[in-house]
């Protein structure tokens, strides 16, 4: 047994574990999965069941969501675990071709999506796009999420934020192609290694900007540089926060009317783990004409729409209605014209679960950044 | 047998294995015995016991010492003993010194060679300052034979009865309208079903009849100065706009008030309403009735239609809306805070949606809805007017805000389980066809008869499901408790009418400023700190101050009346032997080298030095003066003095410095 399994028991403070059951209890995904991360923090206590309990299918359930986390009575993280036994496997080269493929590719590219490099900057063609250079000092350095960069669904949010940046004359400039992954992914997948690696080198690249703040486009970003970026220098920031401070100041206005019902959709990254839930809703807010509702289950209890945890990569074998599919009819009972998230992932997700849905024709699925960028004065 | 020339014994304690296990005691007391002055020493398992007292005080008789050195424990341990042991010996007990190889040494560290060498440098260090103690002579002070309790509820109203019975003047101060406190709006109590109301209000009226007890109502304590024996208190009664000697209790006032029923009542918990002019609830103590200055029109806006209600129809006239704040200042040997607790605010946990849910209620909630004397008369229903109806399907959720990291309360509020088994017994009571569960962790009931009374809970149906839920949320109209069961380890969404939260119980939000009036501490769970948390759990680093009741920590009622009347019995020691002993090891001033900056003054934080003067060759000089009633010896005033004019009795810097100097620090 290598030295990685010993260290399972102090690693996630297993017998911290009282057993309490809030941790499963709270999980999103029992609902449509066998996975009972309670049996696992128990169960991993036994060394020698390690390797068997990593071959149990549904530790590729967790959506890293970290309800758990959130709710733990001790303080434990038990969604940890599961990454644990992922990456059990990853280390004996055990895992899916798509896993295997978004980790090499962050490990060559940068980035999990087996994109050239070299192409990263490609979006910020016709744009008028700063760029940072390490001479220079910036107020709001912006960090581009790797899935925003190359899908084409999502790469509408990042043109949308220059154009808003632009407009509000704000002192920016962003990071170029020299940007690589977070790699908050790599680590949810369970390959803790590379992840180190990242941290290392991302630090590296962000710390030799001269930059006051940090501003991220997927809380996925915002959550890894917050949290697992120890020595960061700058100050991390949502975009959210960022143009909630722009309303604020009256340096940014939305001039035109959207006169729709809008329900926001709490990422997991940003709400849950990091309590921003004021302002996303304060820049929904601002729209003229638009009118904003509630889920049932919003902010604190809000529902994971599983795209996290690196879900993008794994499919899940359950049959039953997935929670991005729950979200999308629980929007559609309210009645909202647009379901608004402020994530690449919740919309990749939410986008799908609309179109199995079929209610494309009455109701969209937009990032708040797609519904902001056309309502300001040309 | 004080001669100049010092004869030093030196004792090194084993505490058992507690220093032994790491200390060679025979090494260090070898050592002690080759050091200069030193004329015997020994080792013995337990200095702290009889044999071990007995020990020191032959050897005084026999040999003749004149300083002692004792080498076991903390002094905040054991000081105090031995001074006694001295003074049985026929010596000052200030020619003790005490080197701490346990707390400083042999606790905590792991190496046995290096903490043997530990423990001789300290050793030698107390030898090498002990040489140079002088003798100080204790002063006494009588006692004010009063004192003063803060907070009215179960614990200051026992303890005040105790004391008033023994024959003390006791000032009852509370914040509140009535006293009474959080037991006066439970229903029953566990695990005997009680009527709480039956047996506290007899001991609520008796605080208010005994005429050794002066109640001071809807008050605050505004300033505590002195010490020990000699407290000086000064009490602000607030404004209540009601003349008390005129009001008669009639509440013609309340039925009138514009705001009748619109403002909600802090005794029932929020789910009832009163006016702006209110009696806290019927069997308030006094009966006397109060307007809240923060919802009164009158007060407010100073408009109440044409003429406000209340002084429209009382016909006494008592209404006084010139009513100014009142102070009150007296004297007293002891004060006992009993100041209670804060119930958790559910809210901090949003995932149990208490602030989005209106049948989602706390256990204090629901201890008013099932009393008889509740909003509701006792009956079990949810919601108004057509919308009632009976909750059927209901659901405790258990530790809310207690044994959870993830809301700062590690501590388990010792209460929560036993009052959902009476609550979940009073629902099946009162709706036998109800489906109750309590959704646990753990059931902690240790109490007497506690476990008896969980057995019978339990077979009248019921249900405990052991699994903390994560979350409540409304799905079609209903409730749902999301949690898992885990000893079948089944995840489940359970659909119910009522979730009742059993939330736990917190430090008082005010905590802090009785902490600045007294110089009290906290513990880490932010209750306030005992002196000792075995041998001294009513007493406080403060003299003449001590505690009772959940403000020391959560408790249920039988472990707070036993409290508060130990603190009761504390105080009146200091009050029936009448005097009491002051700190000998004070500050003095050097008047002749003072040069009366004051800077001493602003440093004190006893408030026992002021400034004074003194006829230095024929000038009148200003120079400090030490109150030494009032010093605690705590030292500052000595760092902080520029001409080093300041010396601490046993702590005079040429006794200091030697020891310093033999630990190696200074050369």
């Amino acid at each position: 047994m290598n030295t990685e399994l010993q260290n399972f028991i102090e690693k996630y403070d297993l017998y911290g574990c009282i057993q309490c059951g809030r941790c499963t209890g709270g999980c999103p995904v029992t609902v449509r999965t066998n996975l009972n991360v309670r049996r696992f923090v128990y169960d991993s206590i036994d060394e020698d069941a390690l390797e068997e309990l990593a071959k149990l299918p549904e530790i590729w359930d967790c959506t890293a969501c970290s309800t758990c986390a959130v709710r733990c009575p001790k303080g434990l993280k038990p969604l940890e675990v599961l990454i644990g036994l992922r990456g059990i496997l990853v280390l004996e080269g055990q895992v899916e071709p798509t896993v295997r493929d978004a980790l090499e590719s962050i490990f060559r590219e940068g980035n999990p999506w087996s994109k050239a490099r070299a192409t990263r900057s490609d979006w910020m063609e016709g744009l008028d796009v700063k760029v940072a250079d390490p001479e220079t000092e910036v107020e709001n350095l912006i960090f581009v999420c790797c899935t925003v960069v190359y899908d084409p669904r999502v790469q509408v949010t990042v043109k949308n934020l220059v154009k808003i940046l632009n407009k509000a004359d704000v002192d920016y400039a962003f990071v170029g192609d020299d940007e690589s992954c977070c790699a908050s992914e790599a680590f949810n997948l369970g390959e803790e290694e590379l992840f180190e690696m990242m941290v290392e080198d991302n630090t590296e690249l962000l710390n030799s900007f001269k930059a006051k703040r940090i501003v991220t486009i997927s809380p996925h970003c915002f959550n890894a540089f917050k949290k697992q970026y120890p020595d960061l220098k700058a100050e991390v920031l949502h975009y959210t926060q960022l143009i909630g401070e722009l309303l604020e100041d009256k340096k940014l206005e939305f001039t035109k009317e959207l006169p729709q019902k809008i329900v926001f959709h709490d990422p997991c990254f940003l709400g849950k783990q990091n309590d921003v839930y004021d302002e996303p809703r304060f820049v929904l807010s601002q729209i003229p004409g638009a009118e904003l509702v509630e889920f049932e289950r919003n902010k604190e209890r809000s529902l994971c729409c599983e795209g996290g945890g690196g879900k993008m990569w794994v499919e899940s074998d359950s049959k039953l209605e997935r929670l991005a599919e729950t979200r999308v009819k629980d929007a559609h009972a309210l009645g909202a014209d647009v379901l608004a998230a402020a994530c690449p992932f919740c919309i990749l997700t939410l986008d799908d679960a609309l179109k199995a849905k079929g209610f494309e024709e009455e109701m969209k699925v937009s990032e708040i950044l797609e519904i902001i960028g056309d309502l300001l004065e040309e | 047998m004080n001669n100049n020339k010092p004869k030093i014994g030196v004792y090194v304690c084993h505490c058992g294995v507690n220093i032994a296990k790491t200390v060679d005691i025979e090494a260090v007391r070898s050592y002690a015995e080759s050091l200069p002055y030193v004329k015997v020493a020994r080792n013995y398992s337990y200095m702290c016991s009889d044999p071990g007292q007995l020990l020191i005080k032959e050897d005084i008789a026999e040999e003749g010492l004149n300083r002692i050195v004792v080498a076991s424990c903390s002094p905040r341990m054991h000081e105090l003993t031995f001074r006694k042991t001295l003074a049985e010996g026929g010596l000052n007990p200030y020619y003790l010194e005490m080197a701490n190889i346990r707390e400083q040494c042999s606790w905590v560290h792991e190496d046995s060679e290096e903490a043997t060498s530990k423990a001789r440098k300290l050793v030698a260090a107390a030898v090498a300052k002990a040489r140079l103690l002088e003798p100080l002579e204790e002063k006494e002070v009588e006692v004010e034979p009063a004192t003063l309790i803060i907070g009215g509820g179960i614990a200051g109203i026992q303890a005040a009865l105790d004391i008033a019975g023994a024959g003390f003047k006791v000032y009852v101060v509370e914040k509140t309208p009535s006293v009474g406190g959080k037991m006066s709006q439970l229903d029953k109590t566990f695990p005997t079903l009680d009527c709480s109301a039956c047996i506290l209000t007899p001991k609520m009226v008796d605080v208010a009849s005994h005429p050794n007890i002066e109640l001071l109502t809807y008050s605050q304590v505004e300033d505590v100065q002195g010490y020990v024996g000699n407290f000086e208190v000064k009490v602000r009664k607030k404004a209540r706009y009601v003349d008390i000697d005129k009001c008669t209790g009639c509440g013609i006032c309340a039925q009138e008030c514009r705001l009748a029923g619109r403002i909600p009542s802090e005794y029932e918990a929020g789910i009832g309403k009163r006016g702006a002019i209110y009696l806290p609830f019927p069997q308030a103590v006094p009966a006397k009735f109060t307007i809240d200055p923060e919802s009164c029109l009158y007060l407010t806006r100073g408009k109440c239609g044409k003429e406000p209600k209340c002084v429209e129809h009382c016909s006494l006239g008592a209404i006084d809306f010139e009513q100014q704040d009142e102070f009150v200042e007296f004297k007293v040997g002891a004060i006992i805070v009993a100041t209670g607790y804060d119930v958790f605010d559910a809210s901090r946990k949003p995932e149990y949606g208490y602030q989005d849910y209106d049948n989602v209620l706390t256990s204090l909630e629901l201890e008013r809805l099932v009393s008889a004397s509740g909003p509701t008369g006792g009956e079990i229903v949810l919601g108004k007017g057509e919308e009632a109806f009976v909750p059927k399907e209901v659901a405790f959720i258990q530790c809310v805000g207690s044994r959870d990291a993830s809301c700062g309360n590690e501590y388990c509020s010792r209460v929560c389980c036993m009052y959902t088994a009476k609550l979940a017994h009073l629902i099946k009571e009162k709706v036998p066809d109800s489906n109750v569960r309590v959704y646990y962790m753990d059931v902690r009931a240790f109490g007497k008869g506690f476990e008896e009374f969980y057995d019978r809970v339990r077979r009248e149906g019921v249900r405990y499901i052991r699994g903390n839920p994560s979350e409540v949320f409304k799905r079609d109209g209903k409730l749902v408790v999301k949690a898992e069961d885990t000893l079948t380890a089944k995840p489940l969404e359970d659909e119910v009418d009522m979730v009742v939260l059993s939330v736990g119980l917190e430090p008082r939000k005010d905590t802090r400023e009785i902490i600045d009036l007294l110089r009290l501490s906290q513990s880490s769970d932010r209750f306030y700190l005992e002196a000792h948390p075995k041998l001294a759990p009513v007493d406080t680093a403060t003299d003449g101050v001590y505690l009772a009741g959940c403000a020391q920590g959560p408790k249920d009622i039988p472990d707070t009346v036993a409290q508060a009347k130990g603190a009761a019995s504390s105080a009146l020691i200091l009050l029936a032997s009448g005097k009491v002993n002051i700190q000998a090891q004070i500050s003095v001033v050097n008047e002749a080298t003072c040069r009366g900056c004051g800077y001493c003054v602003e440093i004190c934080p006893y408030g026992a030095i002021e400034m004074g003067e003194v006829n230095r060759f024929g000038h009148i000089v200003s120079v400090a003066k030490v109150n030494e009633a009032l010093c605690k010896g705590c030292g500052a005033c000595v760092a902080g003095c520029f001409s080093g004019s300041i010396q601490q009795k046993s702590f005079k810097d040429r006794q200091i410095l030697p020891q310093i100097a033999v630990l190696g620090v200074v050369k």
